[in-house]
């Protein structure tokens, strides 16, 4: 390589160098602009949600937290006597509801991303059986990134393996 | 004496903003029982003129192999430049097998030029001399290469020091909200970068074959989705946007497919995207869990984690027929699969009574190896080279990074000052 070439290329370092401390992106900041409307990311879970569908689900003190055992999507029988309340309430309305699935930490972590979405389809299939439109209600697995409660015990795991209804 | 020129002055480099500090600090826990005793001899002994000390850093790195056992430099006799200054004599008393030496010049453009060698010291002969370019801007990069060249003369196995890790952190931020960020770092640590960060999570980096690239998973839109980004302008591009699960990226090693999760049809499937003309094959076709696809390195099969017999265990795809085969059959959870540069050793997660532990399987002997004590370890990466792996494991209620040699003999843990570090990729080799 001649002397004209390393310039070159010293002078696109440079120039990358440059280019690198103004590229980190941010999803953060878009969260705030108008691509993102009012600002409220797309539903991912706060305490404001239920008001925002009209209506709370866990009215009357129905459970809207379904639990799992390792490895497994199966409904427990609380959890079907409650989405039993929860298909009632919800046959024949538009109201839509989110299912997130999570699992966890045990386990590979896009493993537990289909398992989270296994749980949450446990959960939607019951309901639908039950007469509530599969269209309103939307699955979406978090896996393991998502816990409930930190903790590397099995009371902690206990209450990450779970289906949220929001 | 063999003499070759050597010149440093890769547009990757070019990527990094220096950064004062490492975020990762390296931990060995365990190295070889005998290990190779080497002297760096300082390049800068007398009068300073770069930035960073290349003999260090050369030094810690042979070190992190495991393979090396570095001699302390206030114990060195003597610091010779070049080949003609060593007293063998010298190294001698103080056990040293090899003798790296070397010269720093700052040329009149700005550039320096950095005049190295390795010395045998029994056999009393060097083995190997080069000359290597660089600027103030990538010193770590000089001293990398060095290392590099001397690990490959010793051992015989390309060096990865140059190489880079990608990983993801999980820190509290305001009102104890995670904030999710995707780093990039030298594969000591160092030169810690951003990428993206979010406060919805991010998952499954994994490197484009040419080492310019990253995919992930972001859940910035509200839903999982595969990200393409690239390293220098960090330019971004939504690959996926499905209902249900879009996950597990992994690029064919020619670079020009995308193995991937999704879950569109009712469960989660295998698909191939052809980055060209973005296809979408399907791949398996089972009410099972289909995840977490690699490619074999001839780019033929795919190799994946399938719970369709049970549990979760490691299954074989030949694209081109379909042909299936099951990988594992020890114990109810192996998961994760990935291959190492042979093609032939494969690790994955497996758990072992209530523990995951990272294993290695060779495909073709079926000899079973679990690598790793720690705890809830997972997300193996292997180095290009196929010397070490990295992973992710847990001590107390913190997440951090740990490495061990294939072969088990060298473990070392990289903790992060703050948050939680997850997710490690090593890169292809960039040079």
């Amino acid at each position: 390589m001649n002397l004209q070439n390393l310039k070159a290329v010293f002078l696109i370092t440079v120039m990358s160098i440059f280019l690198a401390a103004c590229s980190s992106t941010s999803t953060e900041d878009s969260a705030g602009d108008s691509a993102y409307g009012d600002g409220s990311a797309v539903g991912t879970g706060t305490a404001g949600d239920g008001s925002a569908y009209g209506e709370d689900l866990g009215a009357g003190g129905v459970d809207t937290v379904f639990y799992f055992e390792f490895d497994k999507a199966i409904l427990r029988p609380e959890a079907r006597a409650a989405l039993d309340i929860h298909a009632q309430r919800l046959r024949g309305t538009s109201r839509q509801v989110r299912l997130e699935g999570h699992a966890d930490e045990r386990g590979t972590r896009e493993y537990n991303m289909a398992l989270g979405e296994r749980r949450a389809n446990a959960v939607k299939e019951y309901l639908v059986i039950q007469g509530v439109s599969s269209d309103n209600l939307e699955v979406i697995s978090y896996g393991e990134e998502r816990p409930a409660q930190l903790g590397s015990d099995e009371q902690s795991w206990s209450m990450n393996r779970r289906v949220e209804m929001k | 004496m063999r003499k070759t020129h050597g010149l440093l002055a890769l547009l990757f480099l070019s990527l990094t903003v220096l950064s004062a500090r490492a975020e990762l600090t390296i931990e060995i826990t365990h190295g070889v029982d005998n290990p190779t005793v080497i002297a760096v001899s300082p390049i800068e002994s007398g009068q300073r003129i770069l930035p960073e000390d290349i003999s260090q850093i050369v030094s810690a790195d042979l070190e992190r192999s495991g393979l090396f056992q570095a001699i302390d430099r206030s114990n060195m006799l003597s610091f010779p430049r070049t080949s003609g200054e060593v007293y063998y004599r010298d190294w001698r008393v103080l056990g040293a097998q090899y003798l790296v030496y070397g010269n720093a010049e700052r040329q009149q453009d700005g550039r320096i030029k950095v005049t190295f060698g390795l010395n045998e010291i029994l056999g009393e002969k060097a083995v190997l001399s080069q000359v290597v370019y660089g600027t103030d801007g990538n010193i770590r990069d000089i001293a990398h290469y060095i290392s590099d060249k001397v690990y490959e003369a010793i051992t015989g196995i390309r060096g990865a020091f140059s190489t880079r890790i990608a990983y993801v952190t999980a820190t509290p931020g305001r009102n104890n909200q995670l904030v999710y960020r995707l780093m990039v770092a030298d594969a000591d640590g160092a030169r810690e970068r951003m990428m993206l960060e979010s406060r919805e999570p991010l998952m499954s980096p994994t490197w484009s074959p040419d080492g310019k690239e990253l995919a992930y998973v972001s859940f910035e839109t509200g839903r999982p989705a595969v990200f393409r980004q690239r390293l220098n302008d960090a330019t971004r591009e939504q690959l996926t946007n499905f209902k249900g699960l879009n996950g597990a990226p992994a690029w064919s090693p020619d670079g020009r497919k995308m193995a991937l999760v999704l879950s569109k049809d009712g469960n989660p499937e295998i698909y191939v995207l052809d980055m060209a003309t973005r296809q979408f094959t399907r791949i398996t076709n089972h009410f099972a869990i289909d995840t977490e696809p690699n490619w074999t390195p001839d780019g033929k099969a795919l190799i994946f984690t399938s719970d369709r017999g049970g549990s979760p265990q490691i299954y074989k795809m030949v694209l081109a027929t379909g042909a299936m085969e099951r990988v594992t059959f020890r114990g109810s959870y192996n998961a994760r699969p990935r291959l190492a540069p042979d093609g032939r050793t494969l690790v994955l997660v497996h758990r072992d009574g209530g523990q995951f532990h990272i294993a290695s399987q060779d495909l073709i002997s079926g000899d079973f190896r679990i690598l790793t004590s720690t705890f809830l370890d997972e997300s193996p990466t292997v180095a290009p080279n196929g010397a070490m792996l990295l992973y992710a494991t847990k001590r107390g209620s913190k997440n951090l990074l740990a490495a061990v040699s294939i072969d088990a003999g060298v473990k070392f843990l990289l903790p992060s000052r703050e948050g939680d570090v997850r997710e490690p990729a090593w890169s292809p080799f960039l040079n």
